[in-house]
């Protein structure tokens, strides 16, 4: 237990650097985890290079998605879209440095398929998302 | 009679498990589902071990072991509900299928477009959806009772409501969210005054308070087996014998039929009509051994044993300040729960590393929640296994919950 809760989740879910909105903002999405309700939405600005220059999240959920969004959030500016639309998995489970169970692993990954469902633009399903 | 319910807790093999090394499981999450007793394992393994044979028309001996079995589960089911008949109860999948099945041959055969449907805020999804889907292809209008702050129903503003005279009164008897006890018989009254067919949800109050259908004189009344220590997969929706008849039938196949050509078919009786294919009849034989051992305790001392559970941890959880939702008085065993920044999942999540089950969620009941500005709550729940004790290790789990997040 103390694994999953290491200490940087609870740093990051009570004291997170990157959340708010930025509006006006080159990609903006948002969705929820139906099974338990948890909610991210990921607002990006972007430069006429594709360079992610600032980055926001914002929303509900647990300790979980919320720390997993700011970790997120902080590794990818800076980074290009391209590089957005290929992070999987295992870059947000090396982030968070923790095992998860199938339950909770839907709350890990739920910023990653939103901020994917958002470079990817919002026509694309977020189901086809397949992280898992 | 006293039950010592102390004793009960042996008769659930499962409570002996231990979840993590030296974590026993501590469940209190039966408003989801219940434990199931020996008892009822014993007897789908007897029905699959000596009688196991389709029902209804074999003349060999194991099949007619086998009806009769099945129709004695739901003679069972009939007289705990206090139904005039054995007749009166449909075997069906769960709670759910039960709502939709009236929702969709009452409500299809009779809804017409522009009348309403009357449900309460705290429904299940499952007293919800049904109904939208049956609005949406008749383009009915569905109106909610309010819900009070203090989680009670606002029967003031049903009694106004009731003046554009709805079809359909639909409500829980039970709030699985709130543990709110509604007063049926007063609501089910009114709307019939009002000229309204009622539904009512059961499936937290069948299992968990004596109820008696016709007293309660509703015309539908829903639950499910596995709430109510019978397996899943087979539940109950009881309905008065002329509207029954009445009524087309759900879905089509055999069993349900009294005759076929290639022209078209006429339906069988009540209550085979709504019984197409072959039932679960193991688990009709489980429900009937789940309710066999919930008369020998008795449902009053069940309620009772339950209120007095609630009321403790109640009192526990508000003194390490922990804020509950839901009535003070006049409900069941069902506590929901948020504590100040802390997550529900999370909550979920370190209780279960100390072999504690509770949900953490909105519990299918997401409109309630929107209501109460809630996006989620952690709920635990009883049964007549559980104890006193099991409020003490919830509330001992919860003090690690704030050490985790006090770091």
């Amino acid at each position: 237990m103390d694994d999953l809760y290491r200490e940087i989740i609870i740093e990051h879910y009570k004291n997170p650097g990157f959340r708010g909105e930025l509006n006006p903002n080159d990609y903006s999405f948002e969705d929820e985890n139906p099974v338990c309700g948890d909610h991210i939405r990921v607002d990006l600005r972007v430069n006429s290079d594709g360079q992610i220059v600032d980055a926001r999240f914002s929303g509900e959920g647990c300790a979980i998605s919320q720390a997993s969004a700011d970790l997120l959030i902080e590794s990818v500016i800076g980074k290009n879209i391209e590089e957005v639309k290929s992070l999987s998995k295992q870059d947000v489970l090396d982030l968070l440095g923790i095992d998860l169970g199938v339950v909770r692993l839907k709350c890990a990954l739920l910023p990653l398929k939103v901020l994917k469902a958002g470079v990817y633009g919002m026509g694309k399903e977020i189901e086809e998302l397949d992280l898992e | 009679m006293n039950i010592d319910f102390s004793t009960l807790k042996k008769d659930f093999p499962i409570l002996e498990r231990e979840v993590h090394p030296g974590k026993q499981l501590v469940y209190l999450d039966s408003t989801a589902s219940t434990q199931k007793p020996q008892l009822v394992l014993d007897a789908m393994d007897e029905y699959y071990q000596k009688h196991n044979a389709n029902i209804h028309r074999g003349v060999y001996t194991i099949s007619e072991e086998a009806t009769q079995m099945y129709e004695e589960a739901r003679e069972k089911v009939a007289k705990f509900i206090h139904a005039p008949s054995r007749r009166n109860v449909i075997f069906t999948r769960n709670a759910t299928e039960s709502l939709n099945l009236v929702a969709f041959t009452w409500g299809r055969a009779y809804l017409k477009k522009g009348d309403t449907i009357l449900l309460t805020e705290m429904e299940h999804h499952s007293n919800i959806v049904p109904w939208q889907i049956i609005a949406a292809e008749k383009e009915l209008k569905i109106e909610f009772i309010p819900v009070l702050a203090d989680g009670k129903l606002d029967l003031q503003a049903y009694e106004l409501m009731l003046n554009k005279k709805p079809k359909v009164v639909s409500f829980t008897h039970m709030s699985n969210v709130l543990g709110t006890i509604t007063p049926a018989k007063r609501i089910t009254e009114l709307a019939h005054q009002a000229g309204a067919l009622v539904v009512i949800d059961g499936a937290q109050s069948v299992p968990h308070l004596p109820v008696d259908i016709t007293d309660i004189d509703a015309d539908f009344l829903a639950f499910s087996a596995h709430k109510m220590c019978g397996p899943t997969g087979i539940g109950a929706l009881y309905g008065k014998l002329d509207i029954l008849n009445a009524m087309p039938p759900f879905l089509g196949g055999g069993d349900m039929i009294r005759k076929v050509t290639f022209e078209g078919f006429t339906t069988s009786d009540v209550p085979a009509k709504f019984e197409a294919g072959t039932p679960a009849i193991a688990e009709a034989i489980g429900f009937g051994a789940a309710v066999d051992y919930l008369n020998s305790i008795g449902m009053e001392e069940i309620a009772r044993h339950e209120q007095e559970i609630a009321k403790y941890g109640l009192e526990q959880l508000e003194a390490s300040g922990i804020k509950v939702i839901g009535p003070r008085e006049s409900r069941g065993g069902v506590l929901s729960f948020v504590m100040d920044e802390i997550h529900p999942h999370d909550i979920a999540q370190i209780l279960d590393s100390e072999g504690i089950a509770v949900r953490a969620g909105h519990h299918c009941a997401q409109p309630l929640h929107l209501k109460f500005g809630l996006p989620a709550t952690t709920r635990a729940s009883f049964y007549l296994y559980n104890s006193k004790d099991d409020v003490n290790s919830l509330v001992k789990g919860l003090d690690k919950v704030k050490q985790m997040f006090d770091r």
